[in-house]
């Protein structure tokens, strides 16, 4: 019985992780119906500029994180305001195509710049203390720590969307883009902005992905389909759905996990395929679609 | 002799390969109000896309308050003191009334008498439900919410492209008896409207377009039935 | 769009909807020859070229089939490596555990690919747009690691084709009597030949489709599915047929590369870089939605490979930046571009409206019933 407990709360903390990566992409759906197939691959950029910075400028770990932040979102915005939203329209395959490029270009320009070496962000001795939450059980700091910067996170966006002028004009040009314009929005410089947002909110998943895992630069893509799935299986348009949905995936892998290591990353895919077939709209959807 | 606010010369609008507007010339004085009637597809939406920069236009085509703005992007058409109550209303889903309300007077900080408050005043029924989604409302009261969107941003030309459309009698009579209050303001205001009667009402003066071109234009009390007839169908 | 003809004209039954044009008729004259030569290249020919023309058919396969789900049906699929793959792993298993002939094996591959693809598609048929790709992608994943736990066929690290199919199979001993030669540089010889078979009757048969009543249906259902919906076409089902047809198509190719290679391993055979993100370059870079686009894109990208995949990380940089590129400046591709640009058409699939003159004055406004009107077949 413990060890069923242990795995839902390894598995749901995991999720926290895995609601980082969603954020972004959920949010630049929402506001623009892009699909950033890059999307993974920026996460692992930003982890390597933090890891530039602690490694080769001798910052501290918090410290270099705070930098990259800032810098992650001056690179999205700069990114759709210069290259993604040329091809930004009806069509869906020049900005997916344009991602992909990207993502090899960003995938090789790593390789070049830090070798296919495995490398890992320390945070020193936090990394590995735990907490004990109930008798038999504790959980990792970091987790723990992962996942409430995954609410805190989703907390600040919904208070973005939903309490300020700016986020009621991201609602708008999701809902209507040329009424939008009516109304004197700059679909161009919203769009950036949302993208520069998404970036950021990658940056701090970059942080927590560093510090638990061996990152490398090959690894972007399966932390788009993590991202993705979780969106997914939590339904479009909602982000506390993205991180039921991230939940739901961690808890998925870490069963899988337990039964073979091996198994880990299959058993997640199968959760997700399972909820695509029983329930394509995701299990928190928005009423309004 | 006051300089016309909008002023349109030549203009002409296409789809594709499909024109749709053929040398179109119209006035619009500060303050006036300017009705454009015509049946289905005469190219009067077609016009009104074209004033706000949905369509591409050549520039001097369209002059607004002094300056050329034909071709320029929508949003930096509507931020020079143009605003629009669109076609079906098109509010936005994700938005309550009020934020509705609201999200008119984006990046736009026109000095005026239209706020939240005064808008309340103008349309009390929408106080009662500002905080509905825009959309659960019926047609009339999304159609005042559209309004006030426009309103708030204290534009100096109001464009209403078929406010009456869709609605009860009684309702348009509500509707339209907002737009004293408007013209009060010195707004001016160009109605698109399909409902003949009503538009001679409230204008200054007529304007009727057929198949893209205009046919009519005067004060409504020079205009005769037949004239206005034969410019609608055309003859 | 031009002016409807006036109702005189069709009545009298002398207009007749065309799609061959002269210059189609000369290309395609000029392409037998062509594939005459290919075929005869053995004879002539040192291995490195039927190694390389293998190559770049296969490659031309994979990208047709693409082609065809994206340019044509309006499906963009990040995960065709999963059939692949799958094609791949079939054939090993067929001639490895069940010691079929290769030949034969290739053939059953496929089926065996479409089959598998029948309830693939209901599952990633759920997503639209962009999540459909992604969707695809991870059905491709799906298979790559089930792949890896299936022990008898290498798991993890792969395994290789035995000498009894490699060198003493029924078609390669017969290719190397025919043109003496060892049985390595036959079984080249052998899955050349296959490939030429396959690639051509791939494009005679994305051709034939195109020109049919399907394919004017892909047409509109690109352009507007709900108003396809509305004359008839059922998108849904048109759709799923175009994407089984790829399915069949893709693993039949994806057989034949890993017959050719030998051996195999779940990385190789499901990687996203060797079978979607090169193809995708192949098509836009030849131009998508045209048959003639990705024959070009081939050639590019075979010229392209060979003279820079030395250069490793760069190189893909270097293609990354070049899809950025066209996307931005060249989005019909090479072939489209200039086939838009000069109105040449090899494999003309536009239907051209022809209005035949009337042979003598008073056939002018004598009435035709419609029924007799037909569609002009070459």
């Amino acid at each position: 019985m413990t060890l069923v407990f242990d795995i839902l709360v390894q598995g749901a903390l995991l999720g926290g992780l895995y609601a980082l990566f969603a954020a972004g992409l959920s949010l630049i759906f929402g506001v623009m119906r892009l699909v950033n197939l890059a999307h993974g691959d920026l996460i692992v950029l930003a982890a390597f500029l933090i890891l530039a910075l602690t490694d080769l400028a001798g910052f501290d770990l918090w410290f270099a994180a705070l930098l990259v932040l800032p810098a992650m979102f001056a690179i999205g915005y700069l990114l759709q305001i210069g290259l993604l939203d040329r091809v930004l329209g009806k069509d869906i395959l020049p900005p997916l195509l344009m991602t992909f490029g990207l993502s090899i270009i960003i995938q090789n320009a790593l390789l070049e710049g830090f070798s296919a070496d495995s490398r890992r962000l320390s945070a020193g001795a936090i990394e590995t203390a735990s907490i004990p939450i109930a008798p038999g059980i504790a959980v990792g700091v970091m987790p723990l720590v992962t996942f409430l910067a995954a609410v805190l996170v989703i907390v600040a966006l919904n208070q973005v969307f939903y309490r300020t002028a700016v986020g009621r004009a991201f609602r708008a040009v999701s809902d209507d883009p040329t009424t939008a314009q009516l109304m004197g929005i700059d679909n161009r410089k919203l769009f950036a902005l949302a993208m520069g947002l998404a970036l950021a909110v990658s940056a701090i998943a970059a942080l927590f992905l560093g510090i638990r895992a061996n990152f490398d630069p090959t690894i972007g893509p399966a932390r788009l389909i993590f991202a993705f799935e979780a969106v997914i299986i939590g339904g479009l348009g909602s982000l506390w759905g993205t991180l039921a949905g991230g939940v739901v995936l961690g808890v998925a892998q870490t069963l899988g996990a337990a039964i073979n290591p091996e198994w880990q990353i299959l058993a997640g895919h199968v959760a997700f395929l399972v909820v695509l077939v029983v329930r394509p709209r995701g299990l928190f959807p928005r009423a309004v679609d | 002799m006051t300089a016309p606010l909008l002023s349109v010369s030549g203009l002409e609008a296409r789809y594709g390969d499909f024109q749709a507007l053929f040398g179109i010339d119209l006035e619009v004085m500060p303050g006036e109000t300017v009705a454009i009637i015509g049946a289905n597809g005469a190219g009067k939406s077609t016009f009104l896309k074209a004033v706000t920069g949905l369509l591409p236009a050549r520039r001097e085509a369209i002059r607004f308050a002094g300056e050329a703005i034909g071709g320029l992007a929508a949003p930096e058409v509507m931020r020079r003191g143009i605003a629009m109550v669109p076609e079906g209303r098109k509010l936005f889903p994700s938005l309550t009334v009020e934020e509705n309300l609201l999200i008119g007077g984006w990046g736009r900080t026109g000095s005026g008498r239209w706020s939240l408050d005064s808008l309340y005043g103008l349309f009390p029924v929408l106080k009662e439900r500002r905080r509905s989604p825009g959309t659960a409302l019926s047609g009339g009261q999304q159609q005042m919410v559209a309004i006030g969107r426009a309103l708030i941003s204290n534009p100096k030309l109001l464009l209403c492209d078929e406010i009456s459309l869709g609605l009860a009698p009684v309702v348009i009579r509500d509707i339209y008896a907002a737009l004293p209050a408007i013209k009060a303001e010195g707004t001016a205001i160009v109605v698109v409207e399909q409902d003949i009667v009503k538009a001679m009402e409230v204008a200054d003066r007529v304007y009727c377009f057929q198949e893209g071109r205009m046919t009519l234009a005067g004060r409504p009390s020079e205009l005769t039935r037949e004239a206005i007839h034969d410019a609608y169908f055309g003859s | 769009m031009t002016a409807s003809p006036a109702p005189a004209l069709v009545a009298t039954g002398r207009y007749a909807v065309r799609t061959r044009t002269r210059l189609s008729t000369v290309a395609a004259v000029v392409a037998a020859l062509l594939v005459g030569v290919l075929a005869a290249v053995p004879l002539f020919a040192g291995r490195g070229l039927v190694q390389d023309l293998f190559f770049v058919l296969t490659m031309l396969a994979l990208a047709q089939y693409w082609n065809l789900l994206a340019g044509f049906a309006g499906l963009v699929s990040v995960g065709q490596q999963a059939f692949v793959g799958l094609g791949a792993y079939v054939l090993f298993w067929l001639t490895i555990s069940v010691g079929l002939d290769p030949v034969s094996a290739v053939v059953v591959s496929a089926v065996v690919t479409f089959v598998i693809a029948v309830p693939t598609a209901f599952v990633v048929f759920r997503l639209r747009g962009a999540y459909f790709a992604i969707g695809t992608w991870v059905v491709a994943e799906v298979f790559r690691l089930v792949m890896a736990q299936v022990k008898t066929l290498g798991g993890g690290t792969g395994t290789s084709l035995p000498r009894e199919v490699t060198n003493e199979a029924a078609v390669v001993t017969f290719v190397a009597d025919l043109l003496d030669l060892r049985a390595a540089a036959a079984r080249d010889v052998a899955a050349y030949w296959m490939a030429l078979v396959v690639t051509v009757a791939t494009v005679v048969l994305v051709y034939l489709l195109l020109r049919s009543r399907q394919g004017l249906a892909l047409s509109a259902i690109r352009d507007s599915e709900t108003a396809a919906g509305s004359v008839g076409v059922d998108a849904f089902r048109t759709k799923l047929a175009v994407y089984l047809l790829a399915a069949f198509g893709t693993g039949l190719v994806g057989a034949l590369v890993y017959l050719q290679k030998a051996r195999i391993s779940p990385d190789a055979a499901f990687a996203v870089l060797d079978w979607t993100a090169y193809v995708i370059f192949i098509v836009v870079i030849g131009g998508i939605g045209t048959i003639e686009g990705p024959i070009v894109g081939a050639i590019v990208f075979f010229v392209l490979q060979d003279q820079l995949s030395q250069f490793g990380s760069w190189y893909l940089m270097l293609l990354g930046a070049i899809a950025i590129a066209a996307m931005l400046f060249f989005p019909r591709g090479l072939w489209g571009t200039f086939a838009e640009r000069f109105d040449i058409h090899l494999f003309p699939i536009r239907r051209r409206f022809v209005v035949r003159p009337a042979a003598r004055p008073e056939e002018a406004s004598r009435p035709v019933p419609l029924t007799g009107l037909k569609e002009e077949t070459p």
